[in-house]
Order: C-alpha cells, then structure tokens, then sequence
C-alpha cells in the first residue's frame, strides 16, 4: 500500500504548499499541529505517534476527497507524521488553497476536525513521571 | 472460519499483542470478540460496549456478522493530529 496521508519523515511545509498551489490561488491556508511541553499540568518530553496505517490512510484520503467534493475550487494537502516526535515538531500539516480565504481557512479548519474525530492514530506521551496514553487508558471510561 | 483481530494503542498493550488469528464459529461478531477479550484480561472486565470496531479498515457496528477472512480492530478513542 502506498502512503500519501502518512510519513515517518520531518514535515516539510514549504514543499508541500508548493505541492498544493495553483497559480488560481490567491489564499493560501496552513494548519500545522507542533508536540507542546505540556499536557494537563504535565510537563511532555516527547510524543509517540501510533497508527492502524492501512485505516488511517483511507479515512485521511476520504476526508480529503469529502472535503474537495464539498468545495470543489480548493486544492488540499494533508499529511500526518507517526513514530516519536519531540516538543516542537510538526505531527500534522495540512495546507488549503483557494481564490480566496473564506474557502481556504474553512477547509483547512474542518479538515483538522474530522481528523481528530475519525483517523485511527493515537499519542502515547512521554514526560519525566512516564509514559500515558492520550484519552483512554483502559482503566477508566473518561 | 478464520479471522485477523487487530488491537492498538492502549489495547495491545492490554492484549499484549497486535495481531491474533482466531478460529471463530460462524456468524461471530465483534461483540462476540469483545466479550472474549474481556474475559481474558481483567483491565477490561469492566467494559461491557466494545470499543469503536473496523471490519476489513472501515468503522463497522459491533453486531457486524463475521466472514471468513476478516479483518476486526478494536479501535480506542482516536487522538490524532
């Protein structure tokens, strides 16, 4: 299976807005979501990204596909990276572009939506006390 | 029949694997799975819904009704992003 919507790679975000544009494009939207240093009043090392990949590929590539269909003048990129990430580092990147920025910035705002409701991807953080499961942890229905 | 069962995150480390071919009867169910897995691992005696299921990577109902060759994951709450 090829990865379109998933790296293990460093996110590069000039290239992907590159990848993006068109010369019709006069808005041009990025999202990019960074592992911060903290969590709940813990202090986060690092974050390690897990994924059902074969899954999260689709439903990232169904996202992508509902929300061009839903507006079809805006050109969008999304990719997710996965493995360990330290604080500062670029877990997702999603680039929307348009004629203009009202289509632009509501792509690109619904599309980190839907992600965070259905991809199958989980973080596991990591801080000076150990390592926890974001959400669910097993023991608990939260 | 034979089935793939997946498990991730938080749930593989509960079920101490990811992966599980199972010999199941016909018409099991991801329901019927699940309460297989809660049997087996006190961690989640307490959940008696599974949680979100997939058959063959796509969100399915729990009372799915299995063939032979599947693929079922048991997906935790998702926190990607």
């Amino acid at each position: 299976m090829k990865f379109r919507h998933l790296t293990d790679d460093p996110i590069d975000m000039g290239r992907l807005l590159d990848e993006t544009r068109r010369d019709s494009d006069g808005a041009l939207a990025l999202f990019a979501g960074a592992v911060r240093n903290h969590h709940e009043g813990r202090s986060v090392e690092s974050i390690f990204y897990e994924a059902y990949r074969e899954m999260a590929e689709k439903e990232l590539a169904r996202i992508v596909e509902e929300l061009k269909s839903e507006h079809s003048e805006v050109s969008l990129t999304v990719i997710h990276r996965l493995g360990l990430l330290r604080v500062g580092e670029i877990s997702i990147a999603i680039v929307a572009t348009s004629s203009h920025r009202a289509e632009a910035f509501e792509v690109c705002r619904e599309a980190i939506e839907r992600i965070k409701r259905s991809v199958p991807i989980w973080k596991k953080e990591r801080s000076p006390d150990g390592e926890t499961w974001v959400g669910w942890q097993g023991e608990n229905r939260s | 029949m034979q089935i793939r069962l997946l498990c991730f995150a938080v749930l593989e480390e509960i079920a101490g694997t990811r992966e599980q071919r199972l010999e199941v009867a016909t018409g099991t169910t991801p329901q019927d799975l699940w309460a297989m897995m809660r049997g087996k691992h006190p961690r989640l005696s307490s959940y008696v819904t599974p949680p979100l299921v997939a058959v063959n990577q796509e969100y399915a109902p729990p009372t799915t009704r299995l063939e032979d060759g599947d693929e079922v994951a048991f997906i935790p709450p998702v926190s990607g992003g």
